[in-house]
């Protein structure tokens, strides 16, 4: 079974044996668990996007000894073998927009607990700590900016929070931000990353999936121009719903994208899973997808496809 | 009655039914004159049976209505086809794929409305059990799902969806074939269809799976039945990191699936009471109340135009769920 994580680098002072970094810790589910739609933990890593200590970083892809400044300028790419990193929302703005054109939308929006859920934890308590954690308010990011002097609405969702699960704030953000684009007659570009539909929302954020499918029916019949980017991991709810509703749909490299997690599959079939199931590569084989875009490629490919509708 | 596939919960009440039974035995082999001891014996049981069911199923935690909900009994789609339709013709295939038994589609009569009607089967036998996935749809599933209601909406013809599927098909195939891609096209193309769509979860509403079906104008669930992103045991094992009875109870609370917390998110819009102890123990009188129900939406939405029923529908869904918004930005978060 692929390990459904793409870690990000190791900082060596911290490494260890690289094998026990399988966040998946294969836990005894009942089957009925695996008819679910696959959520954020499933996929959610171990270890944290790199954190400043350590100049020198392992690559888990290739287990090279890379230079962090290096990685960090190459968009978080390996420059070594071109694996591409999980990057939270800030950094990707800041890697598909033109500098300094960003101007955020939405930020007014806070998620509440409308079921006042409780697990291990309390919902309100894991918002606390994420909120502490990211500093973001929840896991997406909108706005306006220019890609290569071409406007867009861009909505990022944010897998540094609640590995970008999506509640009802990520819901209304991605609404407003299709409604924006068709308000602004700007094509839209949204980058999921996302372990599917928040649980802690439960019913309320199985409804975002079909606000913001419902949202892309008004802008796409209108003539919107609506492209979809797929990263690393984008899975249940939000692949279900707008992600895979594109007019074009772009894949970074060896992201994995999918409607059930790897886990659940592997768990239902009771067989081994085929190499390479569910990534960028085998879903542009299977039609799902129209490209697979390297990452420093994503400025120039959407520059490109916006000029083509014309607008 | 004793044929039932017992649920815990319902062990006073089947006990109850088993005297019953054996009692009904006895005064068949009585002579008349001495029947009039037995039938009065019978007669206080019943009384007995009725306050029990009452007790039982007037307090039934969430857990416990998830199992009725999954009760092997419960009736399906093709139960009420059967039990509400007329002169059904089903109709197959996604002409893309193939044939996905664990959707049923097909135009007929619900009283006086000729509708299209769309379904979840989970299989009623173990053949057919098998082959419909246990009501877990492949992607060809909601892709059929969505050709018959475009024909449908082509003829003006009012959709009517009965949900009950544990959720999507989640293996190699279905993803191959791109089920998220198939759920959500049917999302995005319900909201465009000019014709009344009447949705009712009538047994199990599993995630994405279910919502494939049921972006509607009225949606109702019936009281029994359960709607949410996830099943209680798939939340139980991820956020309590194990699925037992404990934690499925706990998760089934937490996830407030049944159809009065529904109802109270404004998830659904309407409860259809099943008759005490459940549909499985009269489909019947299920069956009528369902018919009821779909019947006065259809009358009541087709006075609607085809923009109008778009247009309900989008402000349906457009209003749901639940966040804070911030007259200034700089508020802390949270
Ligand atoms: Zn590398």
């Amino acid at each position: 079974m692929p390990d459904p994580a793409q870690p990000s680098p190791q900082p060596i002072s911290k490494d260890k044996d690289m094998a026990s970094n399988n966040p998946n810790n294969p836990t005894s589910t009942p089957s009925r668990a695996a008819t679910a739609t696959a959520t954020w933990q499933e996929v959610k890593p171990t270890r944290k996007v790199v954190v400043s200590e350590g100049l020198w970083l392992r690559c888990p892809a290739c287990s090279a000894l890379i230079y962090r400044k290096q990685m960090e300028a190459n968009l978080h790419c390996c420059p070594e073998c071109q694996h591409h990193y999980r990057v939270g929302a800030t950094q990707r703005v800041e890697q598909l927009l033109d500098a300094g054109t960003f101007e955020p939308l939405f930020t007014n929006l806070r998620p509440t607990d409308p079921l006042n859920f409780r697990d291990l934890k309390s919902y309100k308590d894991r918002l606390r700590s994420e909120q502490a954690k990211s500093g973001q308010s929840d896991a997406c990011k909108a706005g306006v900016g220019f890609i290569k002097g071409r406007p867009v609405m861009l909505a990022v969702l944010d897998l540094d929070f609640l590995m970008g699960s999506m509640g009802s704030v990520v819901g209304e953000i991605v609404t407003r931000a299709i409604e924006g684009a068709q308000d602004r007659g700007i094509p839209l570009l949204i980058v999921s990353g996302s372990g599917g539909a928040r649980m802690q929302e439960a019913g309320l954020s199985l409804m975002q999936m079909a606000k913001t499918s419902a949202a892309l029916h008004r802008f796409q019949s209108a003539g919107g121009l609506f492209i979809s980017l797929l990263t690393d991991p984008t899975t249940g709810g939000v692949t279900a719903s707008f992600a895979m509703l594109g007019d074009v749909i772009l894949a970074e490299p060896k992201a994995l994208v999918g409607f059930a997690g790897p886990r659940v599959i592997a768990q239902t079939i009771r067989q081994e899973l085929p190499d390479g199931f569910q990534r960028s590569e085998y879903l542009l084989k299977a039609g799902m997808v129209d490209r697979v875009v390297p990452r420093k490629d994503l400025r120039n490919e959407i520059a490109r496809l916006i000029d083509y509708s014309g607008r | 009655m004793s044929q039932y596939y017992v649920l815990e919960f319902e062990k006073p009440v089947t006990e109850l039914e088993k005297q019953i039974e054996a009692l009904d035995a006895e005064l068949a082999a009585t002579p008349p004159e001495a029947q009039a001891a037995i039938v009065r014996r019978i007669d206080d049981l019943r009384s007995a049976h009725q306050q029990t069911l009452k007790a039982v199923y007037s307090n039934l935690t969430a857990w416990e209505t998830v199992r009725v909900a999954r009760h092997p009994k419960r009736p399906q789609s093709r139960d009420y086809i059967e039990m509400i339709c007329k002169d059904f013709v089903e109709l197959a295939g996604d002409r893309r794929f193939g044939d996905d038994p664990a959707m049923v589609t097909g135009f007929a009569r619900i009283g006086p409305h000729k509708v299209l009607i769309v379904g979840h089967q989970k299989g009623r036998n173990t053949t057919e059990k098998i082959a419909c996935h246990f009501g877990c749809a492949h992607p060809e599933g909601y892709r059929k799902a969505l050709l018959k209601m475009q024909l449908a909406a082509k003829f003006n013809v009012p959709i009517v969806t009965l949900v009950d599927t544990p959720g999507a098909y989640p293996g190699i195939g279905a993803e191959q074939r791109g089920q998220a891609e198939a759920i959500a096209v049917n999302l995005r193309e319900m909201t465009g269809l000019r014709v009344p769509i009447i949705s009712v979860v009538i047994g199990e509403g599993g995630s994405g799976g279910a919502l494939g079906i049921a972006v509607a104008n009225r949606v109702a669930m019936l009281s029994n039945a359960w709607y949410s992103v996830i099943s209680p045991e798939g939340c139980a094992a991820i956020l309590w990191k194990a699925a037992n009875e404990q934690t499925n109870t706990a998760a089934a609370t937490a996830l407030k699936l049944t159809a009065a917390d529904n109802l109270r998110l404004g998830i659904v819009d309407a409860v259809i009471a099943e008759p005490l102890g459940g549909a499985h123990r009269d489909p019947n009188a299920t069956a009528r109340a369902l018919e009821q129900w779909i019947i006065a939406q259809v009358a009541d939405l087709k006075r609607l135009d085809g923009q109008r029923l778009v247009d309900d529908r989008y402000a349906r869904f457009r209003k749901l769920g639940a966040f804070a918004e911030q007259a200034d930005t700089q508020t802390p978060l949270a």
